[in-house]
């Protein structure tokens, strides 16, 4: 046995170990995307989010318009594959910097990509602020409920009994507190012009995200304010959850707390 | 434009529109908050955008994204308010983005923190210590061009005298040699053809999974040292057959610079080296005068900080003296007894009886 299937055997503790082609099925990629190589685990949500990002940029014609600016956490190593103009921002900061590249280039489609431990945790006053002005841009965030990238860890919008790296007995909402529902805080600032929670768990979920994708950008396009998206995604190797449970996971334990729909519409 | 009677906020902000500044930013605080004002005043006249920003975390990712689109943008605060901003400007200067920033600083104690920083990893900023407005209006326009051309930030080390003082200043446009054009800079015009941008502080490049971080780091370490050699600045007089040199920079220089002209119209042998620059710091300056003097007097107005520096240019050729000192008004604004004639003068004295001052 090699060493990376020892320790993938450590992490997935089931005896269903879903069968991987070794040919790709359906050769397609979306024009914004240099590669569909990716770093990200096995049942991560967060590729699968981007791509559905990028064909929604694509599919309204807005690839030589827009400005991604990103946060850090997985979805980072995805910045070397992203085929559009990309600004780096430093770990819960992405909203202001959008705010400064928007403000310059007010015709351009400028987006922010950041996960709950950035956004909701290390930056929350930044996207709350940067709604609250009404700045139009359109920040999307990839919400797993854990910190992915160092091992799943807990962050502001873990759900109560949620099991990280440091809630191992699950969030314990008397310990630990209990999470904040981002998109609804956001909804209720005048700023706020479009806000929408969406998830990458099943087929119909994923191109109803590309839908919201598409509302939030247009929103923009149309100057009506701040807008936002938030995209509920898979993290089964920091939820201690079988690859395969991830989805149903997603779906029946976060999503139940973070409920899913549009919160907010200037239609 | 002719000469105007211009507050030194006043005058900062409009040398920096002059230079092209479009975008500033930033979160109100004693005695940075003039500038901030005449900001705001200036910049919608000429089409620019100024942001009262909810912290100094906002203020300087604000201006990150403005530079990001190759537009000239700025920012500040006091030293308490840039604190704040340290992660972010160490990590803007691994964009490479050509931040011009100021210090309207309570004081000379945040000496260190222009020179050293507080943030993470290897990295420099140029620091410019305007004497007066006159001078600030010249450093500011140069800072936007020292920015561009090395692309990396550049700050003005002012402080409460500078800020507030009034002076008659001549407001106009300086020429510097072309730069390159910033091709590097983000519009999104590039998307979908395979060559889009990513402006990143980890020398990440697209189709590209792994960072080379250590050649990435070598490379700008290069350019660091580049800007090391060539741009020290400072100003000095009586230097040549002085018995002692007094090291002042800032607003307290002004008043250094007063009293060495009278003590020497006295047929006193001072001598004064002002280092226009913070970094780089003036070193050969000081090596070379250390050959000839007696000693080297360090006025500064903390409890030393930039005598490290000089101690470093003289590096043991003379006896290096602290005569600076802790000084401040009530409010802690940075206005304190040493900026008199009268007091630097007693201090300067001090130091060529060989002794120093307690800080």
């Amino acid at each position: 046995m090699s060493n990376d299937a020892k320790v993938r055997q450590n992490i997935i503790s089931t005896d269903v170990v879903p069968e991987v082609p070794s040919e790709q099925l359906i050769p397609f990629k979306p024009d914004l995307l240099l590669s569909e190589d990716h770093h990200l685990c096995p049942g991560c949500g967060e590729p699968t989010a981007v791509r559905m990002m990028l064909e929604a940029i694509q599919e309204l014609g807005l690839a030589q318009k827009a400005i991604g600016v990103v946060g850090i956490g997985c979805y980072t190593a995805l910045t070397g594959v992203i085929d559009t103009d990309l600004v780096q921002a430093l770990h819960g900061r992405a909203p202001s910097v959008a705010t400064g590249v928007k403000r310059m280039l007010p015709d351009s489609l400028t987006y922010g990509l950041q996960g709950d431990g950035d956004m909701v945790s290390e930056g929350l006053q930044e996207v709350i602020h940067t709604a609250a002005r009404g700045e139009n841009v359109t920040i999307i965030l990839l919400n797993n409920g854990v910190f992915g990238e160092t091992g799943g860890h807990m962050t502001a919008s873990t759900v109560v009994g949620q099991r990280t790296k440091n809630t191992l007995d699950g969030r314990d909402a008397e310990e630990h507190g209990h999470p904040i529902l981002i998109s609804e805080m956001i909804a209720g600032l005048s700023g706020a012009a479009y806000v929408a929670r969406c998830g990458v768990f099943n087929a119909s979920q994923t191109v109803h995200t590309k839908r919201i994708l598409k509302k939030a950008f247009q929103t923009q396009i149309d100057k009506k304010g701040f807008s936002f998206v938030e995209i509920l995604t898979m993290c089964p190797t920091g939820w201690f959850v079988p690859v395969i449970e991830g989805p149903g996971y997603l779906e029946n334990v976060l999503g139940e707390i973070h409920q899913l729909g549009e919160i907010k519409s200037c239609d | 434009m002719s000469r105007q009677l211009l507050e030194g906020s006043e005058a900062i902000a409009a040398a920096a529109v002059a230079a092209g500044c479009r975008f500033f930013c930033g979160y109100p605080m004693t005695p940075f908050t003039e500038t901030l004002e005449f900001f705001g005043k200036k910049l919608p006249e000429v089409g620019g955008v100024c942001i009262n920003a909810e912290s100094e975390l906002e203020a300087i990712g604000m201006a990150w994204g403005a530079l990001a689109t190759g537009v000239r943008a700025a920012t500040g605060s006091t030293g308490q308010g840039l604190a704040l901003m340290q992660e972010s400007l160490s990590e803007i200067t691994r964009s490479e983005l050509p931040l011009v920033y100021f210090n309207m600083a309570r004081g000379q104690g945040d000496y260190f923190q222009a020179t050293r920083g507080g943030g993470h990893g290897d990295y420099r900023h140029i620091v410019l210590a305007p004497a007066d407005v006159v001078e600030a209006v010249e450093l500011t326009q140069l800072a936007f061009y020292l920015a561009d051309l090395w692309r990396n930030p550049v700050m003005i080390y002012g402080d409460y005298l500078l800020a507030h003082t009034n002076e008659t200043v001549e407001m106009k446009t300086i020429e510097y040699p072309t730069l390159p054009a910033k091709d590097w800079a983000v519009d999104g015009s590039l998307g979908g053809t395979g060559k889009s941008r990513n402006i990143n502080p980890i020398g990440m490049s697209k189709l590209k999974h792994e960072i080379e971080p250590e050649s990435f780091w070598r490379r700008l370490n290069k350019k660091t040292k580049e800007m090391e050699k060539a741009e020290a600045r400072h100003e000095q007089e009586f230097v040549e057959d002085a018995e002692m040199v007094v090291v002042a920079f800032g607003t307290v220089a002004r008043f250094v610079r007063h009293v060495v002209r009278e003590m020497r119209a006295e047929g006193i042998k001072v001598g004064y080296i002002r280092p226009i620059t913070l970094w780089p710091f003036p070193y050969e300056a000081l090596s070379s005068a250390a050959d000839t003097v007696k000693s080297v007097a360090v006025m500064e107005q903390n409890a030393g900080q930039m005598i490290d520096d000089v101690k470093l240019g003289v590096l043991g050729k003379a006896p290096v003296l602290s005569i600076g000192g802790i000084s401040s008004d009530e409010a802690g604004f940075g206005i304190g007894p040493i900026h008199d004639a009268e007091d630097v003068r007693r201090r300067i004295e001090c130091g060529l009886r060989g002794e120093e001052m307690e800080p």
